[in-house]
């Protein structure tokens, strides 16, 4: 069917569209000496990516610290962005836009500036240079993803359903556990997935709050890329994107838009 | 299990649902008490309030004899089954109708012969491994009162049982829920809009109307013998004619009217209005012996009756009459009209 061939046609596109531009730096990982005009290397080797996993480049290291930071932010923006969303999406109340505007004030504001802002004070209350500094300043970008996709979530959520399972007999933690979390898991998923890949690429405010203790794997990245080693930047940058790729590809089926509004229509 | 609300008030400032001002009713203990009024009345109110969802501003709510107030929702032993099934969409059926046995901490080996049990009595059997979006309406109206009654609960209420249903579901639900209750024998208190649905399901009918009750009693009584002009128009009453009681007999336009013999002694004496169901009213030819004459305004066919507007010297009635005897008629046509003496009631102007 035609449909069906276009269909697969833009897939197909849009598969390109996204590994195209990865393409030469998988090349450069694995080149040694590739210079213009030949179109492929002219020498191959693994010499980047045994120096990229050796202990000494602290890539690893860097790797399990952008793990456990965006880990930790996405966490507390899920502690924090469900409740949040809930009243958003659920309730009506006063300075609700305000709260709104606030929220996607960070997304507004031009990293940089907030990062110089949040400098001075993280500076004062001796959190800069910390895991726990770079995951708050984390949360400014991450949270408004969070909390407006549970918005969203909750605006189609029935609390019938919670006063439902409460005359039924369940506890307010049951209800939570068995009937609320199903409901927006898969919501909660694609925000948590938001979270952590905005808290997994950023730059600006790591490297402000970290103060070159913290190093994550954007700032080993970037500053692979200024010193002009290609082969290195492209080693890196396969390790980068690799968790990105990892965690759509676990949570594809939850992110679709029709999963996104699960609540009044099936329950 | 007697379910008593002993002056009631719940108001609601700014918000949407209505306002509940010192309710008194009592559910009798095994039976299913109809509370019947229309929309923005408060009857959805009360159902929380009894559930434990709402806390009202004042006013007790007992279940045998014992105020339930201070208990959680979940330990009131009261199950609310709402308009909605409100099915659990990532549960199976059986899983759904397990659900409250499960929250309570019930072994799986005690939960699945109960439920098993209670999908059979609700005509689901085989049914237990289904996802509810598999379910057809009716089919999860069932899971969903299979539910609540698996819990054994003192009280059951019902928000508005039928009114999601196409008809021919509604007399199978109706059945279903008028056997169960019986072989259960589960106090029930089912709340509805639906004069029909509250005729049918209650052996006894609360009248709210803003907030208050207005009437409770038998559907028969409510119906016939209306307490005041907003319950007989609530219950379709269109005839009413101001007078005077006295001596047995009340004084209208008309001429004098017999007195109910079952009429209360306060409304025996001093002024009223006389009301008369119109499907009571009996029309025959102009020359009948005994009938007032009325000259005929306007037939409205409605499909199974046909409603005559009719003009009494003055004072204009409404008759609900078969079709077939209507036919022949036509705005101007001469009748006699006969009241039946049984039919009258009165009412307090």
């Amino acid at each position: 069917m035609p449909g069906n061939a276009l269909r697969s046609l833009a897939g197909l596109a849009l598969a390109l569209w996204l590994i195209l531009p990865l393409l030469p730096l998988a090349i450069w990982s694995v080149a040694h000496g590739w210079r213009f005009p030949a179109l492929l290397p002219e020498t191959w080797s693994l010499r980047a990516w045994s120096i990229a996993l050796s202990p000494g480049s602290g890539v690893v290291q860097s790797l399990g610290t952008t793990t456990l930071i965006a880990g930790a932010t996405t966490l507390l923006a899920a502690l924090v962005g469900v409740p949040a969303g809930r009243a958003l999406g659920l309730y009506r109340f006063h300075g609700k836009g305000t709260v709104v505007l606030l929220l996607l004030a960070p997304a507004i504001l031009p990293g940089i500036t907030v990062a110089l802002g949040l400098h001075g004070i993280f500076l004062r209350l001796g959190l800069t240079g910390t895991i726990p500094g770079v995951v708050l300043a984390h949360l400014i970008p991450v949270l408004p993803y969070m909390v407006l996709v549970m918005a969203a979530v909750f605006a189609n959520f029935d609390t019938d359903a919670e006063d439902q399972a409460r005359t039924l007999g369940a506890r307010p933690m049951q209800v939570f556990y068995h009937v609320t979390l199903p409901a927006i898991l898969p919501g909660l998923i694609t925000g948590a997935l938001l979270a952590f890949l905005v808290s997994w690429s950023q730059y600006l405010l790591t490297l402000s709050i970290g103060a070159g203790k913290v190093q994550t794997l954007p700032l080993i990245l970037f500053s692979f890329a200024t010193s002009g080693r290609n082969d290195l930047t492209g080693a890196v940058a396969m390790i980068y994107v690799l968790p990105g790729l990892l965690a759509v590809a676990l949570t594809a089926r939850h992110l679709t838009g029709r999963n996104l509004a699960l609540g009044r229509r099936t329950l | 299990m007697d379910l008593q609300l002993t002056g009631l008030t719940k108001t609601h400032p700014g918000g949407t649902l209505a306002t509940i001002q010192g309710l008194d009713l009592t559910v009798e203990s095994g039976r299913i008490t109809a509370l019947l009024g229309p929309s923005g009345a408060g009857k959805t109110t009360v159902m929380k309030l009894i559930a434990g969802l709402l806390v009202p501003d004042a006013g007790d709510i007992t279940l045998n004899h014992r105020s339930i107030l201070p208990l959680p929702p979940e330990r009131r032993g009261v199950v609310m089954v709402f308009q909605n099934p409100l099915l659990f969409p990532h549960l199976t059926v059986a899983e759904n109708v397990g659900f409250g046995l499960r929250m309570r901490g019930l072994p799986a080996a005690q939960i699945a012969p109960r439920v098993t049990a209670m999908l059979e009595r609700t005509h689901l059997t085989g049914l237990g491994p289904r996802r509810p979006v598999e379910l057809s309406g009716g089919q999860a109206q069932r899971v969903a009162l299979a539910r609540a009654l698996v819990l054994k609960p003192d009280l059951l209420l019902l928000d508005e049982p039928l009114s999601s249903l196409d008809p021919t579901l509604r007399e199978e639900m109706r059945t279903l829920i008028l056997t169960l209750q019986q072989e259960l024998a589960v106090t029930t208190l089912v709340v509805t809009h639906d004069q029909t649905e509250a005729v049918v399901l209650g052996d006894q009918i609360a009248l709210l109307l803003e907030g208050r009750l207005a009437q409770h009693g038998p559907p028969d009584q409510v119906f016939r013998r209306p307490a005041s002009q907003v319950v007989a128009r609530f219950f379709g009453g269109v005839n009413f004619l101001p007078g005077t009681a006295a001596a047995g007999v009340f004084q209208t336009a008309l001429g004098p009217l017999p007195l109910p013999e079952d009429l209360p002694a306060a409304m025996t004496h001093g002024p009223g209005l006389v009301t008369i169901r119109a499907e009571a009213v009996v029309l025959g030819p102009a020359d009948q012996p005994g009938a007032l004459p009325a000259t005929v305004l306007a037939c409205t066919f409605l499909g199974t009756q046909t409603r005559v507007r009719l003009d009494l010297n003055g004072t204009t009635l409404e008759a609900l009459v078969p079709p077939e005897l209507a036919r022949g008629f036509a705005p101007g046509n001469q009748l006699g009209v006969t009241l039946p003496p049984g039919a009258l009631w009165v009412v307090p102007a």
